[in-house]
């Protein structure tokens, strides 16, 4: 065997290795948004102990899927494990009425750059900024009629329950 | 490694979307904002039929249109402020936009969480008020709004600030007065108010002091009435401990308050002495029968 035959034969494994890899990395990112959490060393009044930012922060975007899931099959029981509230009521009017027309939107979010802005004196509530990117694409009886990228900044406040928090107030206002 | 993979996947999603777009005609007309719960219209160009979709989160709208017409909605159509993606399909084309529907300006509601409910009298900043301002169609007022804040008690003048929303809430800190009592705590914006009331209670006792008087062969103990540092008067239950220590041993009793004050009897030993507690207070020692 020559060296240079070795070094094909080497080059032809690597890329076999690699391709999967690339593959699941592909899969993976396309699914995980973009994280990104500001400091949180202004937030206010009362002090924010990181335990309870990473609740929070993992809560806000776990309400995300479940929002993407519930506007995506129409089924408005997805949103009680993470919306409570005003929040989970007008989600909910969303989804009736989108099941009621035919239409269905998936929301597909991409990146997250989470600000947590306010944490009430009692601990009751928490307010964050959240400038987002994200996908959505509408169909109408099942069939695409746009898909587009958007970026907006969300207003979310949210309050703990028994075990996790919960959104409460969740609102899009312009950039 | 993961953002550049998701801005390269990001960046041909825009790339297709392009293309998609540019198959399109232009011509649709949308405002930039539109306040909740307004009446508002879109305008498109061309002819034939269409179907308009208002999309988002918040709200999801369909209508047959005509091209090239006005398309009304009317006040209350559209009333969930956020970001709304515009679709028009028509036979030939897509046209897509996006606007934003932001709250109305008129604050008609208050969420107000007041912490805590009962608290002692005389605590610097100890009561807290948040308040988070809504519109009629319960959207967050994202606009800075002034928030008052008042707490009126038992005694003495209120205390008041004003404080301006930031995101949509305020919040304030007070002092609960010196006088126990319920107190009205108050947050207002505009018209809209919401009250709460928060029972200012006794603090710890401030000063304790008991009397001792012989009863047959017992000692008579008896404190004076208990009261905090505000002089107001400890509540009817709280512990009172007295003990009792003579030739190396000890006895000791808790009695709860009754109209004030707490009373028990010991076994009156010769140079035994006797002190008084209650939470954190010592009170006086008393030494029966010196020899």
């Amino acid at each position: 065997m020559t060296r240079t035959a070795w070094q094909r034969r080497a080059i032809f494994k690597l890329f076999l290795i690699a391709c999967p890899v690339l593959a699941a990395l592909i899969v993976f990112a396309s699914d995980q948004p973009a994280v990104r959490v500001e400091p949180t060393d202004s937030v206010g009044p009362r002090v924010l102990e990181k335990q309870t930012e990473t609740a929070v922060v993992r809560d806000y975007l776990k309400a995300w899927q479940s929002m993407s899931t519930a506007l995506g099959q129409n089924r408005a029981d997805l949103l009680n494990a993470d919306f409570v509230g005003t929040a989970k009521e007008k989600l909910a009017d969303t989804i009736r009425e989108q099941a009621k027309l035919g239409i269905q939107t998936h929301y597909q979010d991409r990146s997250h750059d989470v600000q947590l802005v306010f944490y009430s004196p009692e601990g009751l509530s928490i307010q964050l900024v959240d400038t987002v990117e994200y996908d959505v694409q509408l169909l109408d009886q099942e069939k695409l009629q746009t898909a587009q990228h958007v970026r907006a900044r969300y207003v979310a406040v949210l309050t703990p329950t028994e075990v996790q928090w919960k959104v409460r107030v969740f609102q899009a206002e312009p950039q | 490694m993961k953002l550049r993979i998701t801005s390269l996947l990001g960046g041909l999603i825009v790339l297709a979307l392009g293309q998609f777009t540019l198959a399109q005609t232009g011509g649709l007309r949308l405002p930039k904002t539109v306040e909740a719960g307004t009446a508002f219209s879109i305008q498109s160009a061309g002819s034939g039929k269409a179907v308009l979709y208002i999309v988002g989160p918040g709200q999801v709208l369909r209508r047959d249109v005509q091209l090239g017409e006005m398309t009304s909605f009317a006040p209350g159509d559209l009333h969930n402020a956020g970001h709304y993606v515009v679709v028009l399909v028509g036979d030939s084309a897509t046209e897509n936009g996006a606007f934003d529907v932001t709250a109305a300006h008129q604050p008609t509601a208050l969420s107000f969480i007041a912490k805590p409910s009962r608290l002692p009298v005389d605590l610097h900043d100890g009561i807290s008020g948040v308040a988070y301002v809504f519109d009629t169609f319960q959207n967050l007022v994202l606009q800075p709004t002034q928030v008052s804040f008042q707490l009126s008690g038992v005694a003495g003048a209120p205390q008041t600030r004003t404080v301006l929303t930031r995101n949509g809430v305020a919040w304030t800190k007070m002092n609960s007065a010196s006088k126990e009592g319920a107190a009205q705590f108050e947050a207002r914006t505009g018209s809209v108010a919401d009250k709460r009331v928060i029972q200012q209670v006794p603090g710890d006792p401030c000063r304790l002091r008991m009397n001792v008087r012989p009863s047959g062969q017992r000692l008579a103990l008896e404190t004076e009435p208990v009261r905090d540092c505000s002089g107001n008067a400890v509540p009817d239950g709280t512990i009172v401990t007295f003990t009792e220590m003579y030739n190396g041993g000890e006895a000791t009793v808790d009695v709860p308050l009754k109209r004030g004050v707490a009373k028990t009897e010991m076994p009156a030993y010769k140079g035994a002495t006797i002190s008084v507690a209650t939470g954190v207070v010592m009170g006086n020692e008393i030494h029966w029968g010196k020899e």
